[in-house]
């Protein structure tokens, strides 16, 4: 692979995620910087699977050759998947909270106990 | 086919069995409370008393010593194939006991505390899928399975905190908890890939026993123990507990107490197994950074619990603070572990934490459905607004007692017996560790007291004339955490030597459990 540009875009993906989370005042942004944490990760298992010119593990009708892990992919998958579900719980607890205090900035939520 | 048989089958395939019915009766649970509600409410409590028989089964048979594995997929164990094991030592089953317990005590409770509440068939979904999570966590040999299962807990637990949508601030510590817990799962992912990258395995016992300690794994450990020790409300990543905790219904912060100490059960699996080999190059820094992690989070969590006036969130504090205890004791058990000369003392200390782990659950948890009950009669948990309920309930300001003689370690009670092993073996890693901690535990009572004098005590007042006792399920749910708590506190030997010692010893002799996978493993003796 080029220059290992796969882990750069790993490691890119990760902080920018990380910078969202942190620094960010709107919930949506720190839900799209989890996201964002979450593609840096998969990639990152992705990656370790692949194979310079490696081609997609059927055995059935292999044409022979390097073929990628199959492992990581399968990983990558569930990760996927649990990822959604997270995103979904996310998304409807934000929906709540912008119902209870007509906004997303995370300093005008909270204040004193009721 | 003969009882002896079938229970043997029934042992044989326990491990499965007990992910396998909460997780089936999860989502069966729909179904049935079409029906009737009472059926489904006794449909759930079944489904935990199964699997709370299941696991005392496993548990009765892996305390004598020996060590269940159940593979899903090929049975050859030589093979590098890709599999997926279940692997069953005492500590598993110690830490499946305290959850499958708390569940069971949180869904009777809720039988009454949540009656009056609309969408309980989803409510019901949740807790049994977040058992089935914690369960799995607790029982699963494979760390991608143990990522799978934290996430299942996280998310139907941050779903469960804000059940009450009704409320901003439970929804707030909802989100709250969700956004930490994804991202502590991905940087054990992270950590996960870093292993599967090296040793392609992501079995644990194949991954420690291939341990070489290189500078990704130690990126590796350093993610693993700070994403886990976040899940498990360590200072300073405990922002999110006492929100979680004192928003989400009691019934459920009760079992936010089981699925925060599996957290710290992934810490000890990961500190003692995975890297069980390698520690012994480095065990006194990553020994003491536990215990240093532990008093911080023990002082931080006493001063904050003082300054509170809302029940819950005291309570949490003070479970914050009794999680720096459990750290403390294994971290001294790390410290000293490799030092020949104080053998006993690591061991004591070992067990000291072990067993106040599940002291830690059912005191606290006592106290969160004290507090449950107190907001079911009154609708106030603001300590200002309360006073004069022993009046009242009864029963209830017993349970009381009983909670807060057990979480501030006084005789009677169990906290006492496990804090006690705790000071002395501090102590002679360091004194000033030992004054610490009971400093904090006079502190711990002090805060309780307080609270009994203000919540309990004083004169009547007139806008609680009318409060209730509350009704039998949540009276049967506090009584039997109370009458295990008393059971404990009189006859502590019987427990540590049957279950927390063999437990203590399975962290100890990693090597048994990596063994059991790879037969030609040597360390660990």
């Amino acid at each position: 692979m080029i220059f290992n540009i796969p882990f750069i875009a790993v490691a890119a993906l990760i902080l920018i995620g990380l910078y969202a989370v942190i620094f960010k005042r709107n919930l949506i942004k720190m839900v799209i910087g989890i996201t964002l944490i979450e593609s840096g990760v998969n990639l990152f298992l992705i990656t370790l699977g692949y194979r310079e010119g490696s081609i997609a593990p059927i055995y059935t009708s292999s044409p022979g050759g390097i073929m990628a892990l199959p492992v990581p992919q399968a990983l990558t998958l569930t990760s996927i998947v649990i990822g959604v579900a997270v995103l979904a719980l996310m998304l409807s607890l934000v929906i709540h909270i912008y119902r209870h205090y007509g906004t997303l900035d995370v300093r005008k939520i909270g204040g004193p106990e009721e | 086919m003969n009882v002896a048989d079938l229970i043997d089958l029934l042992l044989q395939h326990s491990p499965a069995l007990i992910v396998a019915v909460p997780l089936l009766g999860a989502f069966i649970t729909p179904l049935i409370s079409r029906l009737n509600d009472k059926v489904r409410n006794v449909f759930v409590i079944l489904t935990l008393g199964l699997t709370a028989s299941l696991v005392f089964l496993l548990a009765s048979d892996v305390f004598t010593g020996n060590i269940h594995t159940y593979i899903f997929g090929s049975q050859d164990l030589a093979l590098p194939v890709v599999r997926i094991l279940f692997e069953v030592d005492a500590m598993s089953a110690f830490m499946a006991i305290i959850s499958v317990i708390l569940s069971l005590v949180a869904v009777i409770y809720s039988w009454s505390f949540m009656k009056e509440n609309t969408g309980l068939d989803k409510y019901y979904t949740l807790i049994l899928l977040m058992t089935a999570g914690m369960l799995g966590m607790e029982l699963t040999g494979d760390l991608f399975n143990f990522f799978v299962f934290l996430e299942i807990t996280s998310i139907s637990s941050a779903a469960l905190v804000a059940f009450w949508t009704n409320k901003a601030k439970s929804v707030e510590a909802g989100f709250k908890y969700i956004v930490i817990s994804t991202i502590g799962a991905l940087f054990i992912l992270f950590s996960i890939a870093l292993f599967y990258g090296q040793y392609n395995a992501l079995n644990m016992a194949m991954i420690a026993s291939a341990m070489q300690y290189t500078f990704l794994d130690k990126i590796a450990l350093v993610l693993l123990i700070a994403a886990l020790a976040m899940k498990a409300g360590v200072v300073p990543m405990h922002m999110w507990l006492p929100d979680a905790y004192s928003k989400a219904p009691s019934s459920v912060t009760l079992i936010l107490v089981g699925a925060t100490q599996a957290s710290l059960y992934g810490v000890f699996r990961v500190c003692f197994t995975i890297y069980g080999g390698a520690i012994n190059l480095s065990s006194i820094s990553i020994g003491w950074i536990l215990v240093i992690l532990g008093i911080i989070t023990m002082l931080l969590g006493v001063a904050m619990a003082i300054i509170q006036t809302d029940f819950k969130r005291l309570i949490a504090f003070s479970a914050v603070a009794e999680i720096g205890y459990m750290l403390l004791g294994i971290g001294t058990g790390l410290v000293v572990m490799l030092n020949p000369e104080m053998t006993a003392t690591g061991l004591a200390a070992m067990k000291g934490g072990i067993f106040h782990i599940m002291n830690d659950a059912l005191d606290v948890g006592l106290l969160f459905l004290v507090a449950g009950a107190i907001y079911y009669a009154t609708k106030e948990t603001s300590l200002n607004k309360l006073g004069g309920l022993a009046r009242n309930m009864k029963y209830t300001t017993v349970f009381f007692i009983i909670g807060l003689l057990a979480v501030s370690g006084m005789p009677p009670m169990n906290g006492f017996a496990s804090k006690l092993l705790i000071y002395e073996s501090t102590y002679q890693l360091n004194p000033i560790l030992s004054i610490i901690a009971i400093l904090s535990s006079i502190m711990l009572l002090a805060v309780f007291v307080k609270v009994f004098h203000s919540a309990f005590l004083g004169p009547a007042l007139p806008k609680f004339e009318n409060v209730k006792e509350v009704p039998k399920s949540m009276l049967i749910a506090m009584g039997t955490i109370a009458t295990i708590i008393i059971i404990f506190g009189l006859f502590p030997e019987i427990i540590v030597n049957s279950i927390v010692e063999p437990a203590a010893n399975a962290l100890i002799n990693y090597g048994d459990y990596v063994r059991e996978v790879i037969p030609s493993f040597t360390g660990g003796v």
